[in-house]
């Protein structure tokens, strides 16, 4: 009876209300929370499995960067992460839904390729500015199509970008079976490598880190120039918030779509093609492990915010590798990467509740 | 004929998941919640499937098991989504990459070893029939169930007083609250059977269609089912003319690989993503047509006032 009483005294004491403001402590604070649930959840999860939590977190987020070679590979694969997040965010600011940024990677990837291998520049310098540029052109034609269909045809852009993802793996794959096939690759589904011309150069030959590091470097400024000091990037973030307010202002959706979209595109185009002319070298039918999904996390984790992108890029990178050290160190499957992906996701989008909400504590009553 | 009979049935077949899933998420939208983790749903009912009937439990109760994955999985969105009113593009996505993940770590181990597939089983008396028999009474059970639920999901929406609160909480939560109906304890109803649906989609997929697990094995249906939904302008009766419609294109593309066409495998196999586009870009044309049925509070979150 009175543990009832207590019980109920208890469920009393807080209650949930809008702030008055939105919390600039809790919007700095809600990714770290997030990320230490995430730890949390994941320890506990590691102890069913029978392993030892801290050798396992230690395995999976700390031996990745005790090496000069895994420092390299952590940036190297944060680089293209952040890149597409940086032009995703314009998009999610203005409520534009490219999902689809993987296919737009793919094709820029096929397109710069393409510039590299079979365009009469092979010994030029020029030839690795032409292949960004097809890069950057091939991206954003494969967005162009969802901007038409949604500015023009009214047609759900989530969806086709999406779709679009499912037709460039195929294009690849056709492409690398068929006629871009290498010749002399023993029949391995993989195209001739590219020129040296066409490589992004290493800073040390025993890694692979590579000079591309500094394009997602501009980019990143440019992105936080345009999100955060320029008109145009604003107009579209209202458009985004309030549709009604930015039409009354005389700003069209259309131009936010186009914007959104082809900015979204080029930046997943040019990663495609920082990956071929870094990394890889060629094109197989697997070109990336998801960056292009990946991305979108990336761009929530850092609040659509050039700066917060940088270290979701980061932080995202951190969790392939670690999938791939404890695949390799504890046998566990790199599956586990994914999961840690959605988990983190999860617990950002829950924790960004408090920034807006609080729990109040309300005086008990005196009975 | 026999031809035309083969393809007919396969067809009905390949949209069984495609009917259950888009099903179950036109529930979803009708409540005025947007669900974009169709997908990841799906695999997590498809690979639950498999590791219950690894597990020895009989056919009946891996079906089950995988639908109850696909509600629990669905719970993880509407915490996200109704709970805590993030943003449901985001909570949606969130739930896909989890899914993703989560049903390639339940399902190592198990990949490339066949299951047992649900048998079709007969009707006596209409299964013998000539033709007709095989093109309507030979099937697994499953089937059938995909239009026992469309038909209760129709009779639902607009013959029963929960169905017209269902969708008067999709059209204006805000009054539907002013009655006095709780717009988000209804709401997770709607989300757990969506959860169910894209489950037993997934589970017919790894036990049925397939029969076994392989990674990732949805390959774009549950997105497809999304587009369904759209498709259907929120209307059940063209959810399941348009999972014919992809079925079809899905068998076509398989027919036309095996007959060893000289069109490369790659373009027959963007058959139904092409297609799916082309589709939506009809559809969408008709914006009165869409306007119609389409719940008008749909993906914005609801905070009951006062």
């Amino acid at each position: 009876m009175i543990l009832a009483q207590q019980q109920r005294a208890l469920t009393m004491l807080f209650k949930i209300e809008a702030r008055p403001e939105p919390s600039r402590q809790m919007a700095l604070a809600a990714p770290l929370i997030a990320t230490g649930l995430t730890i949390v959840i994941s320890s506990i999860f590691f102890l069913t499995l029978g392993l030892n939590p801290f050798l396992t977190l230690y395995t999976f987020f700390v031996e990745p960067l005790t090496t000069k070679n895994g420092l390299s590979e952590w940036l190297l694969k944060a680089s293209p992460l952040i890149l597409i997040a940086c032009g995703l965010s314009i998009g999610f600011r203005a409520n534009v839904w490219n999902i689809g940024a993987e296919g737009q990677l793919i094709m820029g990837a096929i397109t710069a390729t393409g510039v590299g291998l079979f365009l009469p520049f092979q010994e030029s310098g020029l030839l690795l500015p032409l292949m960004a540029v097809a890069g950057v052109i091939g991206g954003m034609a494969w967005a162009a199509i969802p901007a038409f269909l949604r500015d023009r045809m009214n047609t759900n852009e989530i969806l086709v970008t999406l779709m679009l993802t499912y037709i460039a793996a195929l294009v690849l794959s056709w492409l690398v079976h068929g006629p871009w096939r290498d010749p002399e690759g023993f029949n391995f589904p993989q195209t001739a490598l590219l020129p040296n011309q066409g490589m992004f150069g290493v800073f040390d030959y025993a890694y692979r880190l590579n000079t591309s590091i500094f394009i997602t470097g501009v980019v990143v400024v440019l992105t936080w120039v345009f999100t955060e000091r320029s008109f145009l990037g604003y107009k579209m973030s209202v458009g985004g918030a309030a549709p009604s307010a930015a039409r009354f202002a005389g700003f069209s959706s259309s131009a936010s779509i186009w914007i959104g979209l082809l900015a979204s595109g080029a930046a997943a185009g040019l990663a495609g093609m920082m990956e071929v002319a870094g990394p890889l070298g060629q094109l197989s039918p697997q070109i990336s492990p998801g960056y292009g999904f990946a991305a979108i996390i990336v761009a929530f984790i850092g609040r659509l915010n050039a700066i917060g992108i940088v270290l979701g890029g980061l932080l995202l990178s951190l969790l392939y590798l670690g999938g791939e050290s404890v695949q390799l160190s504890l046998g566990l499957p790199s599956s586990i990467a994914l999961i840690f992906q959605g988990m983190l996701l999860f617990f950002l989008l829950a924790s960004n509740f408090l920034i807006n909400f609080r729990f109040r504590k309300i005086a008990m009553r005196a009975h | 004929m026999d031809l035309f009979v083969s393809i007919f049935t396969a067809t009905i077949i390949a949209a069984t998941p495609l009917i259950l899933a888009a099903l179950g998420e036109l529930i979803v939208e009708k409540s005025g919640v947007l669900n974009l983790g169709i997908e990841g749903m799906m695999l997590i009912g498809a690979a639950f499937g498999v590791w219950a009937h690894f597990a020895g439990l009989p056919m009946f109760l891996a079906v089950v098991i995988a639908v109850l994955a696909g509600m629990a999985s669905s719970l993880l969105f509407g915490v996200l989504a109704l709970t805590f009113m993030t943003n449901q593009y985001a909570a949606g996505l969130a739930l896909a990459i989890f899914g993703a993940g989560v049903s390639a770590f339940i399902g190592r181990g198990f990949g490339s070893t066949p299951v047992e597939a649900i048998q079709p089983i007969d009707i006596p008396g209409l299964s013998n029939i000539p033709v007709i028999g095989e093109m309507f009474f030979h099937y697994d059970p499953l089937v059938y169930f995909s239009f026992v639920m469309f038909g209760a999901v129709s009779w639902f929406l607009y013959q029963t007083k929960a169905g017209l609160t269902l969708r008067a909480i999709g059209e204006s939560p805000d009054s539907a609250h002013a009655i006095g109906f709780h717009v988000i304890r209804i709401r997770y109803l709607a989300v757990m059977f969506g959860g169910g649906m894209a489950g037993l989609g997934g589970a017919y997929l790894s036990l049925v269609y397939t029969p076994l697990w392989v990674e990732n094995m949805t390959a774009g249906r549950g997105w497809i089912a999304l587009a369904l939904v759209v498709f259907s302008a929120w209307r059940p009766k063209r959810v399941v003319l348009g999972a014919w419609l992809f079925g079809g294109m899905t068998i076509l593309q398989l027919q036309g690989q095996a007959m060893g066409l000289a069109i490369p495998s790659e373009v027959l196999s963007s058959l139904p993503y092409l297609a799916t586009i082309i589709v939506l870009v009809l559809i969408s044309q008709n914006r009165q047509a869409m306007a119609l049925d389409f719940p008008v509070s749909l993906a914005q979150p609801f905070r009951p006032k006062g």
